[in-house]
């Protein structure tokens, strides 16, 4: 593992609302190329860590690189070198798929050549060529999201964040949402991706488990059932879950 | 949608355009004669003869047509006492009463004033033909003319303004929901992790709507010229190039109320609020003149004020720019100021 490089480093990162501390000095480094789940129950503040990252947030204090990096001094131009597709869906209804494509192309400054050229690329890897004219809306949900981290990844980003990119979609989608993921890997691109489903934390190369706004579990998939003596990840969340109470 | 946004102000303006008048017509007037004479009948004629007037008819007694008035079903009552006619020619002086219905007070005195003219107009004639050596003549004689809008038209007064509402109730709306809608779909999350600069986001927000805004302003003066057949006097060239700095002036201010709200509900409050109290204290329904001084100092954040003014000058005056320089530099400074500001407002970090 030594030819990677680190693209993300966060040290003693803390955020604060009010009183309310979400994140509480959260260290960790993510590496090139890597996938890297980002899990945690509901409200142990995995989203806020991720809108840090991405610069849609301001940490309170402590140090975030992206990309080489600092997202504080910097976010814009982190922003040119990151992709975002958010738990809630974010493409827009009332354009077409193209049009979506095209929009997000303009946004980060392709060219109208290189527009073209990604869209056919992600429209016939998705074998969606005929529905390019389509408006959105009329998209089934599983589609849309496989078309959203298509988008994200329009302009070659070093690294895309995933907020919880298969909610509600089928397994067979998801499925297919995942090769599409090991596939950016796979070209260099990091993936950042934050889950519920346990399946899917063993198919990262590392996780990192948050609860409370602490990462209290930080390794690959093996070694954290190896600590926890399990035989899955789902048991070695529960474990981690329940040690808080 | 974008039928819509064609197709609305275009009713409205012309339905508004022939609704929104103050002239007074068909005032019902209900007559007790006491005399029944002539001279009487002369005046009651002069009434029913008039386009203003509808004669619904006499009433026996005071109490009676003062009743039609309770009932709502007479609007005035002219009553001529006995001796009407007798008096008029022995004491060259009659009297009649005029009793006006005053619930709405301005139509009260219109109403008034009708019937003064009237009345002033019987006595001229009386003097003329009853008493032609007595008096060497008819006392001063006014002659008004009108300037601008010689026939008194109220839609060619109102045209021009409500031309203006509109414009501003399109541009307003539409900006004013926009950016809110994009945070209540999450969509400006997806745009703010973007590179995307702050005056691009701004810009691609107004252009569309600045565009739009402006073929229904060109629409609506195709309707004003071909429909109610006012003849701009003015530049068109020049109204086009004060609406379009206004327009961004109007849809600043719409944004800076977009990104100011959370809810596509707080801003649709928000924006209502501004527009009525604009759209009431513009000088489109009651002259600016006649409001209090505070209302009229409040009119100079009033952008409304600015742009019904100039478009009525160069519409129905044929004002050029140095007749109103002054309020379009104001405008312009304005547009400026809130178009910044909205740029500030809109934050990508929080």
């Amino acid at each position: 593992m030594n030819k990677r490089e680190k693209i993300i480093e966060v040290h003693d990162l803390v955020k604060r609302f009010g009183k309310f501390e979400a994140n509480k000095h959260l260290t960790f480094d993510v590496n090139r190329g890597e996938i890297f789940g980002f899990l945690g129950a509901n409200g142990a503040g995995k989203t806020t860590a991720i809108r840090i990252l991405c610069g849609l947030s301001k940490p309170t204090s402590g140090s975030v690189r992206v990309a080489g990096i600092d997202v504080n001094k910097n976010p814009e131009a982190v922003k040119k070198r990151i992709g975002y597709m958010s738990q809630s869906f974010s493409l827009y209804n009332d354009l077409t798929v193209k049009e979506n494509f095209r929009f997000y192309g303009g946004v980060y400054g392709l060219s109208n050549k290189e527009i073209r050229e990604r869209t056919a690329f992600f429209l016939d890897k998705l074998k969606m060529a005929s529905f390019e004219n389509m408006l959105l809306s009329k998209i089934p949900l599983g589609w849309k999201q496989k078309l959203a981290f298509s988008v994200a990844d329009i302009h070659r980003p070093d690294i895309i964040f995933l907020d919880e990119p298969t909610g509600g979609v089928d397994p067979i989608t998801r499925r297919q949402f995942w090769e599409m993921i090991y596939e950016a890997s796979d070209n260099g691109t990091t993936v950042f991706v934050t889950t519920h489903y346990m399946d899917e934390a063993e198919y990262c190369e590392r996780v990192s488990i948050m609860s409370e706004g602490e990462i209290k579990a930080l390794g690959t998939p093996h070694d954290l059932k190896e600590d926890y003596k399990v035989d899955n990840m789902n048991d070695v969340f529960l474990r981690i879950a329940r040690n808080v109470e | 949608m974008l039928p819509i946004i064609i197709l609305i102000p275009i009713l409205q303006l012309l339905i508004l355009s022939y609704t929104a008048t103050f002239e007074i017509k068909n005032i019902r007037l209900v007559v007790v004669d006491h005399d029944h004479s002539p001279e009487s009948r002369n005046l009651i004629n002069k009434f029913s003869g008039s386009k203003f007037y509808k004669y619904l008819g006499q009433k026996d007694t005071y109490k009676e047509a003062e009743n039609s008035i309770a009932k709502g079903t007479a609007d005035q009552v002219l009553v001529i006492e006995p001796d009407f006619e007798k008096n008029l020619l022995t004491e060259r002086k009659g009297n009649v009463q005029i009793v006006t219905d005053a619930i709405n007070g301005s139509a009260a005195s219109l109403m008034a004033v009708y019937a003064m003219s009237i009345i002033n107009d019987f006595n001229g004639n009386i003097l003329v033909k009853k008493l032609p050596l007595k008096f060497k003549g008819i006392p001063v004689k006014t002659d008004s003319s009108f300037w601008y809008n010689p026939d008194l038209n109220y839609i060619t007064y109102m045209v021009p303004g409500i031309l203006v509402l509109l414009i501003t109730i399109i541009a307003l709306f539409l900006s004013s929901m926009n950016i809110v809608k994009e945070k209540e779909l999450g969509t400006i999350e997806q745009l703010n992790v973007t590179p995307i600069t702050r005056f691009e986001f701004i810009a691609g927000k107004l252009i569309p709507f600045w565009i739009i805004a402006l073929v229904d302003l060109f629409i609506g003066l195709l309707i004003a010229r071909y429909w109610f057949g006012i003849i701009m006097a003015g530049s068109p060239l020049l109204l086009v190039f004060v609406a379009a700095v206004y327009l961004i002036l109007v849809l600043s201010i719409g944004l800076f109320v977009s990104s100011l709200t959370e809810t596509m509900q707080q801003a649709m409050f928000i924006s209502w609020f501004v527009l009525v109290v604009f759209i009431l204290m513009s000088g489109l329904f009651t002259p600016v003149e006649s409001m209090p001084l505070w209302a009229q100092k409040l009119n100079l954040i009033n952008p409304l004020a600015y742009f019904i003014k100039i478009n009525r000058m160069i519409m129905l005056k044929g004002s050029t720019f140095s007749d109103f320089h002054n309020d379009f530099y104001i405008l312009a400074g304005y547009a400026a100021a809130m178009l910044t500001f909205s740029a500030i407002k809109h934050r990508k970090t929080s």
